[in-house]
């Protein structure tokens, strides 16, 4: 198989909104490309093929070679992307060269092995042979530039669904294995024997918690579960030994780049599970601060010394090489807490236990739960194991109550997939004091399905301007927004960020003047 | 003695290209005396004029769109290649490949001729008669994918895309958006040769034209109209292909579908900022204009040693015609749209006539 077919399927899951389709494509993928381009596909959607030796300036000067200059900047200018431009405008030679398409492996195998100096001709060759698609696909793989919106974990999902194996299985191989993964999928297909990590870090799945209700919080036996605030940074995993040191995500990205410091510090052999927050003098900083550190490969100074990130230890998956999984939460607890006291990593603290004896006093300590950084209350059974995925009934999440704001509807922007022909993405603005109103954030959950037909309505029916798919509205529908907590940003024209904004109530009948100012909300913001 | 200059004897007046010794008017943008109109489309066919002379589809596609009296107080219909003489003006209608009835129009005065090519492509069409070359002083062609980013891929390619996409998401409808004038019945034609037989369903929008075609004898398949749901929230039409306006994909009317997966047909395509502007998830690049390539290699065709163009990305054109060697010049006729582009007005919920019987 080919690079045209790689590039039809990044092309549509590019445009493939919804998740359902993505895996679909990728399913079908796994299942009828053959060994190793399915590996290689795989390899770079989940971000894990990278060429060094093409930069973007090598196809600049290639294309000026053919191309008229004054053409490629009008088409440049009209198509924006660079890659693109050069993608659609490649001229084809005369003669066709009597040669099929190159697979994704020869690509592959090419660039590997070719000096510099080479790839200038190897690059030509190829644009000579593919479609507009395929010289995409080509330019963004050798320039590093694709980006598809399909993460290693869709992938990896993708793959458990084609093959019927649980996802937890696949992740506990998957970080040890190489592009294009030909063990892995003989084992998918029943062909071979599971793939064996030995020493190298891997991703275990973690264990999740399911959101408190208030009839469970009524039934909750205090006896039987320990309580922990649920801090509002970033869940990762920490796997170091003989094997190498991992920073991960909680759906299994490798995030250690990112943080190098946290890597500096994981001088041990373990595994642990815990919170990534960015902390000054013992003060855990809004989440608005973190947001700065995530998704970057390279980590400046100036970041490391602004944004220093600590890990908050609640859990211990491993130690040594003994797995501590199946072991109650208070015996893993207990040896988290003299493993600790041992090894005193630096950056890492344990997530201190709350003391209650009963539901009141646990409500009480989460209507408490105000202050930067925490988010509520977790809630785990003293004698489940560690579970992958969301088990019932073991670990809880009792988010504090949200706060509330009565917002003004401005502006309308349709859906994706099954709600691409809905307005169902809603901004919505405070009042200033000068009287304009300003735009605070973006919601588009929380409402019913009837909501949201009402919701429709009212928009089609109250536009004013449209600009694409959003429409502005008249300044005249209250909407009572609830969400988790105001940061202050410098990214938003109304200087605050809303955490999980969702719409919590329609008000038809609040008359629109009569919603909250900017100040009410900027009174709310966490310090 | 030398024949004229085209310039000598037809310019550009408010209304649109005008030819002073037959006294008429090309595409003309609003009502005159006499038009010739060289298709159906509402960029160059508008309502109000009195003598109206056109090809017969071209004058049933006006009066069916446009109403009553629509292709003019008197239709003059004039079949393709028979010479008609104006006031000492020869006028042809050559086919010009882009939808049904549509029209170059070649006019001959004084051993001096011009082609006004109206909309055209070259790419095959199986509802429509190919487009001719005819030699000519000056050729007048349009210019709405000038860019050399513009080069369509073969229509079957695109065709099989869809197909593919039906075969991979068997729960789900797949809504094609379409100029409901052209691109509609070119698509059904499409699947049609591609081997799809199953019944295709269309919004009430694109009814009219795909009855008009089958009258001209231009065979489609069953239609169908898209059914509402028996019961409410349910969808309808999955594993099928429903053909609608670009717009209808945004209207509370896509709701009754199953899942749909969008697509839109159209040379915009290409471009993925447009594709992602309109929210596809299945972007078609399916084009009854000529590419960029077909643009320049036609205009060689033709011979003409100068070329005027009407509307679209001219100053492309006329800089890669200057390195050939021909003269360009801009028009720069008002009223012209990106028709593939246009977005209609909100459909109404509009449901197909009862009677369909176009199979």
């Amino acid at each position: 198989m080919s690079l045209p077919a790689f590039a039809e399927l990044l092309e549509r899951l590019l445009f493939s909104p919804g998740r359902n389709a993505k895996l679909a494509l990728l399913r079908r993928w796994f299942a009828t490309q053959p060994d190793p381009e399915r590996g290689l596909g795989l390899a770079a959607l989940a971000g894990e093929l990278s060429f060094s030796t093409a930069r973007p300036a090598l196809v600049r000067d290639l294309v000026a070679t053919r191309v008229d200059p004054v053409l490629l900047a009008w088409s440049h200018d009209y198509v924006g992307d660079f890659a693109e431009t050069v993608a659609l405008i490649w001229p084809e030679p005369p003669e066709r060269p009597n040669r099929p398409p190159p697979a994704l492996s020869e690509v592959v195998e090419a660039l590997e092995l070719a000096p510099r100096a080479g790839v200038p001709a190897l690059l030509e060759g190829w644009l000579d042979v593919l479609e507009p698609g395929g010289r995409l696909a080509l330019i963004k793989l050798v320039t590093g530039g694709l980006r598809v919106g399909a993460s290693g974990r869709l992938a990896r999902q993708a793959l458990a669904e084609w093959s019927g194996q649980p996802i937890e299985e696949l992740e506990e191989v998957w970080h040890g294995l190489a592009p294009p993964y030909r063990p892995l999928f003989a084992w998918l297909e029943g062909q071979g024997p599971r793939p064996d990590p030995r020493d190298a870090p891997v991703f275990r799945s973690p264990m999740l918690a399911q959101p408190l209700e208030e009839a469970e919080a009524a039934a909750l036996d205090p006896a039987a579960f320990r309580a922990e605030w649920k801090w509002d940074g970033i869940r990762v995993q920490a796997a170091a030994g003989p094997g190498g040191r991992r920073l991960w995500s909680r759906s299994g990205e490798d995030i250690s780049p990112a943080f190098p410091e946290i890597l500096e510090a994981m001088d041990f052999h373990a595994v642990l599970d815990g919170e990534l927050l960015v902390v000054r003098e013992g003060v855990v900083a809004p989440f608005a601060d973190l947001q700065q550190r995530l998704n970057r490969k390279l980590v400046s100074a100036r970041m490391l010394r602004d944004f220093p990130v600590a890990l908050r230890l609640y859990d211990m998956l491993f130690e040594a090489g003994e797995d501590l999984r199946p072991l109650p939460f208070d015996t893993r607890r207990a040896r988290l807490e003299a493993w600790f006291a041992r090894t005193h990593p630096a950056r890492m603290d344990l997530s201190p236990q709350l003391a209650f004896a009963s539901v009141p006093q646990l409500r009480a300590l989460r209507e408490g739960a105000r202050a930067a950084g925490i988010e509520g209350l977790m809630l785990k059974r003293a004698d489940a194991p560690y579970l992958a995925g969301r088990p019932k009934g073991l670990w809880w999440k009792w988010k504090r109550a949200p706060l509330t704001v009565d917002a003004v509807l401005m502006y309308a922007q349709r859906g994706h997939g099954r709600r691409s022909s809905s307005y169902s993405d809603y901004t919505f603005g405070l009042w200033r004091a000068d009287g304009e109103l300003v735009p605070v954030g973006k919601a588009y959950s929380g409402y019913t399905d009837r909501e949201l037909v009402w919701l429709d309505r009212w928009i089609r029916a109250h536009t004013t301007a449209r600009f694409g798919p959003v429409r502005e509205v008249e300044k005249a529908l209250v909407l009572e927004v609830a969400f988790d907590a105001a940061q202050f940003s410098s990214r938003h024209k109304s200087g605050v960020a809303l955490r999980f904004p969702r719409i919590a109530r329609l008000r038809p009948d609040k008359p629109a003047a009569e919603a909250d100012r900017l100040e009410t909300l900027l009174a709310l913001v966490e310090h | 003695m030398a024949a004229p200059h085209p310039e000598s004897w037809i310019r550009v007046t408010p209304e649109g290209l005008y030819c002073e010794p037959g006294d008429f008017h090309i595409d003309p943008a609003r009502p005159v005396a006499r038009a010739i109109i060289s298709h159906g489309h509402a960029d160059h066919a508008r309502p109000g004029h009195d003598a109206v002379l056109a090809t017969p589809e071209t004058l049933a596609i006006m009066a069916a769109r446009l109403g009553e009296g629509g292709a003019g107080r008197r239709p003059m219909p004039l079949g393709y290649r028979q010479p008609l003489v104006q006031n000492g003006v020869r006028v042809t209608l050559v086919p010009a490949g882009h939808v049904l009835g549509s029209a170059q129009v070649v006019l001959e005065w004084q051993g001096s001729r011009i082609v006004v090519s109206g909309d055209y492509k070259r790419q095959p069409d199986p509802t429509c008669a190919p487009f001719e070359p005819v030699a000519c002083d000056v050729f007048v062609t349009e210019a709405t994918f000038a860019l050399p980013v513009f080069r369509h891929p073969p229509a079957g390619q695109e065709v099989r895309r869809l197909l593919d996409s039906v075969a991979l998401f068997p729960g789900r409808a797949h809504l094609v958006g379409c100029y409901a004038l052209g691109k509609c019945q070119r698509l059904i034609a499409l699947l049609r040769a591609a081997g799809w037989e199953r019944p295709i369903h269309l919004h009430g929008a694109q009814a009219a034209m795909c009855a008009l075609y089958a009258r001209f004898g231009v065979a489609l398949g069953e239609l169908r109209p898209v059914p509402r749901p028996e019961r409410r929230g349910e969808g309808v039409l999955a594993g099928e292909i429903v053909l609608a306006p670009p717009s209808a994909a945004a209207t509370p009317w896509a709701r009754r579908l199953a899942e749909p997966v969008t697509a839109l047909a159209s040379g915009w395509m290409r471009v993925r900022q447009r594709a992602r502007a309109r929210g596809v998830e299945l972007p078609l690049v399916l084009s009854d204009h000529a590419d960029w390539d077909d643009l320049l290699h036609t205009i060689a065709e033709t011979a003409a040693p100068e070329v005027w163009v009407t509307h679209g990305r001219e100053e492309a054109l006329i800089h890669a015609l200057a390195a050939r060697g021909v003269r360009g010049r801009a028009l720069h006729l008002i009223g012209r749209e990106e028709e593939e582009e246009a977005p209609p007005p909100e459909a109404p919920e509009a449901e197909a006539p009862a009677a369909m019987g176009l199979a």
